[in-house]
């Protein structure tokens, strides 16, 4: 073994100490390094952008400003019953579509595989994952909340108690779901599969708009998870109660999506 | 095979033992057994699939083996797989980052899932990776990929890398710089287990080659070693025009019985075995009687390619 290794004939090289210093960074450095890493190359995405912000925020303008050409009559105000709805929309999107989507591409990428062999444990890859979801929602609720307040929104007092466990319950089912998509197909029937049910879900899911006003297919849609959050979000943002029944169901979801991901996903 | 020396660590780097590995039916890894030292380059060489990448992936914990035994830094890749992980750093032969992540921006995070990482502007420097820092890894060519793969497997310090086809794809100058970079990986002590079909990588780089074809072993030592047993020489004849079909047969009765003539193809046949300067004149005076025009006729050294080629009857090269 020489140990002049480190220099070039020609002395370009800088010298580096290759000897072995191997250790893991503590947990929760890595947890916040992948979140921060997948947070940032979500907001990077031009397409999962126009999905976070620009949809809800069009649904919220469009449907506030339309709803009494188009006929709507709710007990509320429209910008009332909307921006609740349009912040629960805003939560699917994110957990459920845009984690699909980029997991899905993660598999076929290999990334998923090159983190295996890292030092970061697939507990706290799941970790990195959630708190990025929170993270890119945050935002996305900070935007939104601006331009409901813009548009006059006046949640009911004690708004905050059940929209916060509903966001974080609504998280956990549609990230669960979303990963059991993303772990049983090919990256780019997840990416089609994804924004289809978003799509379905946005039109006859009971997110924006009250199951109530669906008529006999609204008992369905409480059923649902995205029913579920949407009213869970109108009914905290309109009452200032906790929807237990809804909460519950997402909870339930949140439980099947598990059991699913757990079953059938691959890392590779 | 002298004792290690008493400083030195009882156990090799890397110990597998009757490995077996399938795919549905198809056995992939058939019964191997290797040691890899520590502190070494150890090359895996064989043609595509013979089961390198399979052996490789099971010593990274990502395959459990079907059969037989393995162990990395004495632990088992499989159940220690959190205690093993940290120590080990793995290149895998593509892929392995965000399409739309920058190449300095991967690096940095890998490096942040370690606890004392190398120092990200000089390995970026030293890999050549320094100018195409702010670029998606989507748009690095083939070579920038490999060398960010490199760097990657490296940047936590680990005490062995595995390296999985490091020079696929990349030109002249990025291939003399791997080879640079592994070697002075090896002198500061991190031992080094590469799988390769480029002998010439294995050739000039390992400390140890073990040669596997269908899974399994056929060949280990050092490059000297393997090189010079068995024969000392080699002759190849390339001819303008195809063999007649008793061409091999014919050449073998010419030169007698201590050498062994193969055909490699229409054009081309090679001679190993005791060859020397008169064995050409006998080549020679044979293509006159036949009628064989030779396009050249070498006397070489023996090469891993020969080999490979006198233990399978294949050539190595794809």
């Amino acid at each position: 073994m020489s140990p002049g290794g480190g220099v070039d004939r020609l002395g370009r090289r800088e010298e580096m100490d290759f000897s072995p210093r191997p250790g893991p960074a503590p947990f929760p450095r890595m947890v916040a390094a992948q979140a921060a890493m997948e947070a940032r190359l979500m907001l990077r995405n031009g397409e999962q952008l126009l999905l976070a912000v620009v949809i809800p925020v069009i649904v919220l303008v469009g449907g506030v400003s339309g709803a009494h050409h188009v006929g709507f009559h709710f007990t509320h105000r429209a910008v009332d019953v909307f921006t609740p709805g349009v912040l629960a929309l805003a939560v699917m999107s994110t957990s459920f579509t845009s984690l699909a989507i980029a997991t899905g591409f993660e598999r076929r990428y290999g990334v998923i595989k090159r983190l295996g062999s890292s030092p970061l444990p697939r507990s706290g890859l799941l970790a990195g994952k959630v708190l990025a979801l929170l993270l890119v929602e945050a935002l996305q609720i900070a935007v939104l909340v601006v331009v409901a307040v813009i548009l006059d929104w006046q949640p009911a007092t004690g708004a905050l108690g059940g929209a916060v466990p509903a966001i974080v319950v609504g998280t956990g089912a549609f990230a669960s779901l979303g990963l059991f998509v993303a772990g049983v197909l090919r990256a780019e029937a997840t990416l089609a599969a994804a924004n289809l049910i978003y799509v379905l879900l946005l039109a006859a899911g009971a997110v924006v708009l009250p199951s109530s006003s669906y008529g006999a297919f609204g008992h369905v849609t409480t059923w649902l998870p995205s029913g579920a959050l949407g009213d869970a979000m109108r009914q905290a943002c309109l009452h200032g109660t906790v929807a237990w029944r809804d909460l519950g169901v997402l909870v339930l979801w949140a439980a099947i999506g598990t059991v699913l991901t757990a079953r059938t996903f691959r890392w590779e | 095979m002298s004792a290690p020396p008493p400083e030195a660590p009882a156990s090799p780097a890397v110990e597998i033992d009757g490995l077996v590995m399938r795919y549905g039916e198809k056995v992939a890894v058939d019964g191997l057994s290797l040691t890899v030292d520590r502190a070494s380059i150890t090359a895996v060489l064989g043609p595509n699939g013979a089961g390198k990448t399979t052996t490789l992936e099971t010593a990274e914990g990502y395959r459990s083996p079907h059969r037989g035994t393995v162990r990395v830094l004495d632990l088992d890749p499989i159940r220690d797989r959190r205690a093993l992980l940290p120590r080990i750093g793995v290149m895998l032969q593509g892929g392995g980052a965000w399409s739309g992540v920058r190449a300095d921006e991967m690096l940095r995070h890998v490096a942040r899932l370690h606890a004392h990482p190398l120092d990200l502007d000089a390995l970026s420097d030293r890999l050549g990776l320094a100018d195409c820092g702010r670029t998606p890894y989507r748009r690095l060519s083939g070579g920038q990929q490999q060398r960010l793969g490199l760097a990657m497997a490296v940047v936590g310090r680990p005490e062995i890398v595995f390296v999985d086809e490091p020079t696929a794809g990349m030109d002249p100058a990025a291939r003399r710089t791997t080879w640079e970079l592994l070697a002075e990986l090896r002198d500061a002590g991190v031992t080094v287990v590469l799988t390769t079909h480029y002998m010439e990588e294995a050739e000039r780089l390992a400390d140890r080659i073990h040669i596997i074809d269908h899974g399994r072993l056929i060949a280990s030592g050092t490059p000297l070693e393997l090189t010079r047993g068995g024969h000392a020489a080699t002759i190849r004849l390339v001819v303008t025009t195809p063999f007649p079909a008793d061409a091999p047969e014919s050449l073998r009765r010419s030169l007698g019985d201590r050498v062994e003539v193969t055909l490699l193809d229409a054009v081309s046949i090679v001679v190993t075995g005791p060859a020397d300067a008169s064995s050409l004149a006998v080549v020679s005076r044979w293509c006159e009687d036949n009628d064989v025009l030779p396009e050249s006729l070498t006397l070489g050294q023996r090469t891993l390619e020969d080999v490979f080629l006198e233990l399978t009857g294949r050539e190595l090269a794809t």
